[in-house]
């Protein structure tokens, strides 16, 4: 079963949560056996933005020392074998028609033909 | 169908946040009544759905005490499917993810309720008929 | 034949991407997919006569079938004499029908 999961919420509880829960468990089900790719749609194309940093976060006496980097998790799908499209329309919207994205991130335009290849679209 | 179809669910929102909590548990209640065997994967603020330490209040604004108040508990909906599931003769399985009970606190959950991980949700989508995934906001 | 459901829950004036998700809807049944679209929560509040969103004229031009749960409808005072031209009350059942048909359903 070849499944599509797009990410579109985005920078949701990313620093409490040290990374993008969404892309974490596509990690985990990538590890699991999942045949799973990735589309990033609306404010998730950020994700595929080089230059990305967080500070360390300190609320009162406590520092978070290791913060989100949605980007290298996004890169690490990659590396795992995902295929990661960046819809197109979207990087546009943002102004990021020409920005450089992260290696392997591919943009897409046609959507449809895209969810053609797959056996379920799955929307986070 | 002639064999016991089955679906999978995967849910999100922590209870008393979002219209989406009812909508996907009315539309797994659908599923239930019509006998079909269902998997549910709770994922982030989903696993206090089953969070066996929810209490019922009375209402001051309302003038209601806790009998004539009636508030719904998400534990006693996740118990009423499971119930009603077994009275139909179907499956149903509630997972919550293991990692975020953990830093939630929300261990203690419902009889019928087990822990497990995003494995889990992977081997309920691939033995299910069908998945549903209800993401947050 | 592809099969799409989309789920909308959203609010189309709050919420611009209620259009982006029309326009989705619109381009897969142009793709020759069949693509529907079930309004509940905040999301029925399109289907309601006078609402300012071009989602519905989108949907109905590329012939995406649109529904609105009738709990959420009732919920917000919705009556069938208020309901757009070309949307159908539904019940959640359709989301199940569509599950066990192979549809990918997608919640927004």
């Amino acid at each position: 079963m070849r499944v599509l999961s797009i990410v579109s919420s985005a920078y949701r509880a990313t620093v409490e949560e040290q990374d993008d829960t969404v892309i974490w468990f596509t990690h985990a089900i990538k590890g699991a056996g999942a045949d799973v790719d990735m589309l990033l749609k609306g404010p998730a194309v950020n994700y595929a933005v080089m230059g990305q940093a967080v500070a360390p976060v300190t609320i009162g006496t406590r520092t978070q020392r290791q913060g989100p980097d949605v980007c290298g998790q996004v890169a690490g799908l990659i590396g795992k074998g995902v295929q990661v499209f960046v819809a197109e329309v979207d990087l546009e919207r943002r102004g990021l028609a020409k920005a450089p994205l992260i290696d392997g991130a591919r943009r897409v335009r046609d959507i449809p033909a895209l969810f053609s290849e797959y056996d379920r679209v799955w929307h986070w | 169908m002639s064999q016991q179809a089955t679906l999978a669910f995967l849910l999100m929102d922590a209870p008393f946040e979002s219209a989406r909590t009812t909508t996907a548990l009315r539309i797994i209640d659908a599923a239930v009544r019509r006998g079909i065997n269902v998997k549910v994967f709770a994922y982030e603020g989903a696993v206090f759905l089953p969070f066996a330490s929810q209490i019922a209040h009375a209402n001051a604004v309302h003038g209601r005490t806790v009998e004539e108040e009636d508030h719904p508990l998400p534990r006693e909906w996740v118990a009423g499917l499971i119930e009603e599931s077994a009275r139909r003769g179907a499956a149903f399985e509630w997972v919550n993810c293991g990692l975020c009970v953990d830093e939630r606190g929300a261990g203690q959950a419902i009889e019928g309720v087990r822990r497990g991980s995003p494995a889990d949700f992977w081997k309920f989508a691939e033995s299910s008929d069908n998945t549903l995934v209800v993401p947050t906001a | 034949m592809k099969q799409y459901l989309i789920i909308e829950t959203r609010d189309p004036i709050e919420c611009r991407d209620v259009d982006a998700m029309a326009s989705l809807a619109a381009d897969l049944a142009r793709s020759g997919a069949s693509a529907s679209v079930l309004l509940t929560d905040n999301g029925v509040f399109a289907a309601r006569i006078g609402a300012a969103t071009d989602a519905l004229d989108v949907l109905s031009s590329a012939g995406v079938g649109v529904f609105a749960d009738n709990f959420s409808l009732s919920e917000r005072g919705i009556e069938s004499a208020s309901l757009a031209p070309g949307v159908r009350p539904a019940t959640v059942d359709l989301v199940i029908d569509r599950l066990l048909e192979g549809a990918s359903v997608m919640w927004r």
